[in-house]
């Protein structure tokens, strides 16, 4: 069924099973599963209120599930809070920005890498010459990395000056810094003209060619269908479909649901 | 086209010109200084504008309000004063006892203190201060209640400071390392991850922050800071009494980090130094110095938003541009307008 | 023993009347605004010495009392106007110390006008003590838990069921969806703040008679009406007069059963513990937060 299937090995870098979340009435998510295997591009997609950004929520750690399982590398690690999991290599960006505007771009970029730093306070009032050395190292990382998602204008910036176009770069660059081995991007195109997109898109190939996983929420139809290697299909919280793009295009109830919800123009 | 960054050489950096000048000013200051009313008002302004380094770190730079910060002051005051006094502890011993009680209490009360957000926050750290200074009125035999106890001399190794000179030079130097690991801090991987999950906790929790300890460490750092310069104030007043640790004082507190620039190293300082000679300069107006405090704070807030610092430099900075652009203007002729 | 009881029960109900006044003067304005207006306390003590004055300017008690409380409720108007209004997107430590800085102008006032004596109201209807169970009762306590509770009611019935009441609350639900459905939301901004004043300042004026007043005991009160305001979940109307007279009964008690000179702690002892176990309060909602 999957390409992959018969070259990779089986555990999938992430299972989720069954997983659900109530918020008061509403079931954000309900019983969703899946797999999504190492290297690929797997993307969430589903009319407005769907439960995508509250899946990558739950999966970051962000929220915690009232019902399921989401297993990383084959354990579990559902209710574990965020930093833990960043130390496990999840990345992530935000649909509602989440940058620092207190800071410089670049150090939100430098913040990424927190978890690579030596962070002692110590050290770091009287100005220790190693953590000097490894901080003006991270400058320069910080800075290649703000030139690989197209910032090279933005270096000096402060956050609170730049485009939003900009700062939506600006997070993924961030999420680099993580060095991660699984990325989540939520619609990281969403308010960016056309020539933005495709620049977003060739981010996202060279990101995955470079071995990270990216997972992405998108509603540009053209460009999931073009990048993804497998899709998966939410609608009020609960799995509808998933398979490759041309599975898809083709199921009836993804059609359905997507006339249903009146977005003619977003139909596969 | 590939270039490195820029980075600036240390001694170009405005911080590092900052420090250069402060050191030069506090070189400076006795030369000039005759008047011993004048000394005692620079060392009152220069262990506000250590203690404000310290609280703006937790406010400005991490983003949590303390309003209880007078508390942990009180506690390095009251175990510098009653250890010496009542159980014969050497002045040193006591200072350091009273910040690690200070220490000690914040960690505890960072757990649950720091799930807290806004208000909530700013009524459990106003409770705590609040209690704390209940404590010290109400333990009147050994503390001598309302009315306050003396506080024995300061001794370091033999020597015992007692002149306001010496004085100047402790805490002058004081000031100066404060200064200079603040800006450390803030430009560091700790610094930068306090700062982060300000701008947004949810990114900083996302990017591996523990924010829980972070806020712990920055609130347990700040309280020890206080209840030292808690310590060194009784010493160099010989003479402590409640009201060090009063809800008012911690407001100055906070008022001094505000009005001087959250997040603004500089800033403080310069908080400090207007908001411990307002109220001297105030006192001359007999009875209406509360009004006219409360007024230049309201004034202040509604003016400059951010603080002074940060303000002037924004002016000063626009200023600049302005003046840029008109002279790129000129030399581009007018053609083009 | 009861009557011992009964005594402390009924001090603490009758403070703990004034502290859920305060607190749903809170309430009011930070529904309204989000803001918590630390020139709470300074409306209680404004109408404790207003009432003072106008009764010996020689005013019959009533018309005292009610100048006592329209004074303030301009004061509160004008401070919203022209201190609150400005910067109502700032920052909560802005605001907080804009609205502390509003308060030392208030009490400096008060300082310079009628010096730093302390001042005595004379009670509404005497000063003889009717028995109940043991304890003595002092007929004032009758008056401030009387009209305490009736306020309470008239707040409710407000509102609860007048248009004007429900605009209000609309408004501290949903700002945006209140202005879209036409509400005059800047007018429901300085209509709390009028409200929360007089309702402070009531409270002001019926609890002088029994503690006396000074410029500076609106400190002690606001504070502790902030605290009442939080017990209870800030917002929550209901909490806010629980939460006083949890806080009024608390500290009585305290002072009766354990040590009086700790009595002004345990208000803040309580919530400490309150808020290490509940967060947002005894009535505060929970919500996951949005990402
Ligand atoms: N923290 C929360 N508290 C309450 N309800 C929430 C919360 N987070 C999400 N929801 C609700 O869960 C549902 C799913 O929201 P979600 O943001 O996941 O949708 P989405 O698929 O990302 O939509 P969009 O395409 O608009 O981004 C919505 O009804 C939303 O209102
Ligand atoms: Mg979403």
């Amino acid at each position: 069924m999957m390409a992959r299937t018969s070259t990779a090995p089986a555990t999938p870098v992430l299972s989720v099973r069954d997983l659900s979340i109530n918020f008061g009435g509403v079931r954000a998510v309900q019983n969703v599963s899946f797999d999504i295997a190492s290297g690929c591009i797997y993307s969430v997609i589903g009319p407005n209120g769907a439960g995508k950004t509250t899946l990558f929520n739950l999966i970051t750690g962000v929220y915690v599930p009232t019902a399921g399982e989401i297993l990383l590398d084959g354990q579990p690690v559902q209710g574990q809070p965020p930093h833990r999991l960043a130390r496990r290599g999840v990345a992530r960006t935000f649909q509602n920005l989440q940058v620092c505007l207190n800071m410089t771009a670049l150090e939100n970029v430098m913040v990424g890498a927190h978890l690579r730093l030596d962070r002692n306070v110590l050290k770091a009032a009287f100005r220790w010459p190693s953590l000097r050395r490894a901080d003006q190292a991270l400058h320069q990382e910080a800075a290649e990395l703000m030139r690989f998602v197209g910032l090279e204008h933005a270096l000096e910036a402060r956050a609170d000056a730049m485009s939003y176009g900009a700062l939506k770069r600006l997070e993924i660059a961030r999420a680099l810094a993580m060095k991660p081995r699984l990325l989540f991007l939520d619609e990281p195109a969403a308010g960016l003209n056309p020539r933005e997109t495709l620049e977003i898109d060739e981010l996202i190939r060279k990101v995955a060619v470079s071995g990270v996983t990216v997972v992405l929420v998108e509603h540009d139809m053209k460009m999931v269908m073009s990048l993804s290697d497998r899709i998966l299909v939410l609608d009020y919280g609960k799995k509808l479909a998933e398979g490759t793009a041309a599975e898809i295009r083709q199921d009836p109830a993804v059609i359905a649901a997507y006339l249903g919800a009146g977005a003619a123009g977003e139909t596969p | 086209m590939i270039r490195p960054v820029i980075l600036r050489p240390m001694a170009l950096r405005p911080a590092t010109l900052g420090l250069v000048a402060l050191a030069v000013l506090v070189l400076v200051l006795p030369l000039v200084i005759s008047n011993s009313f004048y000394l005692d008002l620079v060392i009152r302004i220069a262990i506000n504008a250590i203690i404000v380094l310290g609280l703006n770190l937790l406010i400005g730079f991490a983003g949590q309000i303390s309003f209880g910060h007078a508390g942990f002051l009180g506690i390095g005051a009251y175990a510098s004063a009653v250890l010496p006094t009542h159980f014969g502890w050497p002045p040193l011993l006591a200072l350091i006892a009273g910040a690690a009680a200070a220490a000690a209490l914040a960690a505890v009360m960072a757990w649950p203190i720091f799930r807290l957000k806004g208000h909530y926050l700013a009524m459990a750290t106003l409770g705590l201060g609040i209690i704390l200074n209940l404590i010290f009125r109400n333990e009147a035999s050994y503390t001598g209640g309302p009315d306050g106890m003396a506080v024995p001399a300061m001794e370091l190794f033999g020597l015992q400071l007692s002149r306001d000179r010496q004085w100047y030079w402790v805490i002058a130097a004081l000031l100066l390392v404060s200064v200079w690991a603040s800006l450390n801090i803030i430009d560091s991987p700790f610094g930068r991850a306090l700062r982060a999950l300000h701008g947004s906790d949810v990114a900083a929790r996302v990017v591996g922050v523990d924010i829980a300890r972070y806020k712990m460490a920055i609130f347990v750092m700040s309280a020890t800071f206080a209840s030292i310069m808690g310590s060194i104030t009784a010493h160099y007043v010989g003479f402590v009494t409640p009201n060090i640790a009063d809800f008012f004082h911690s407001v100055e507190l906070v008022t001094m980090v505000v009005v001087g620039g959250m997040a603004s190293v500089f800033g403080s300082l310069l908080g400090a130094v207007l908001l411990t000679i307002l109220p001297q300069a105030l006192a001359t107006f007999e009875g209406w110095e509360t009004v006219a405090f409360g007024a230049i704070l309201i004034l202040c807030m509604i003016f400059m938003p951010r603080g002074l610092l940060p303000t002037l430099a924004a002016r000063l900075g626009s200023l600049r541009f302005a003046v840029a652009r008109l002279r790129a203007g000129r030399s581009a002729g007018e053609s083009d307008s | 023993m009861l009557a011992q009881f009964l005594q402390y029960l009924f001090s603490g109900i009758t403070i703990g009347a004034t502290y859920a006044l305060a607190a749903l003067g809170f309430t009011m304005i930070y529904n309204a605004s989000t803001v918590i207006n630390f020139a709470q306390g300074e409306f209680i003590m404004l109408g404790g010495m207003l009432a003072v004055m106008f009764q010996q300017a020689g005013f019959p008690l009533p018309l005292a009392v009610l100048l006592a409380i329209i004074v303030p409720s301009l004061v509160g108007v004008l401070m919203e106007k022209m201190v609150v209004e400005p910067v109502r997107s700032a920052d909560t430590v802005n605001i907080i110390i804009i609205t502390i800085g509003a308060s030392l102008v208030i009490r400096g006032v008060v300082q310079v006008v009628f010096g730093k004596g302390a001042f005595m109201l004379s009670s509404f209807s005497g000063d003889t003590p009717v028995e109940i169970g043991g304890a003595m009762i002092m007929p004032q306590s009758f008056w401030v838990i009387g009209v305490s509770a009736l306020v309470v009611v008239g707040l409710w019935y407000f509102f609860t069921r007048t248009l004007t009441g429900k605009a209000m609350l609309a408004t501290s639900f949903n700002r945006t969806a209140a202005e879209l459905v036409g509400i005059n939301t800047s007018w429901v901004l300085w209509m709390s703040f009028a409200m929360s004043a007089a309702v402070g300042a009531l409270g002001g004026v019926l609890v002088t008679p029994l503690t006396m007043t000074s410029y500076d005991s609106g400190i002690m009160l606001g504070l502790k009406g902030f605290v009442a305001a939080v017990v209870g979940g800030l917002g929550s109307g209901a909490g806010a007069l629980v939460g006083g007279l949890l806080v009024g009964v608390l500290e009585a008690m305290g002072a009766g059963y354990l040590s009086s000179s700790y009595k002004d702690a345990l208000p803040f002892v309580l919530i400490l513990l309150i808020l290490f176990f509940l967060p947002r309060g005894l009535f505060g909602s929970r919500q996951t937060e949005r990402v």
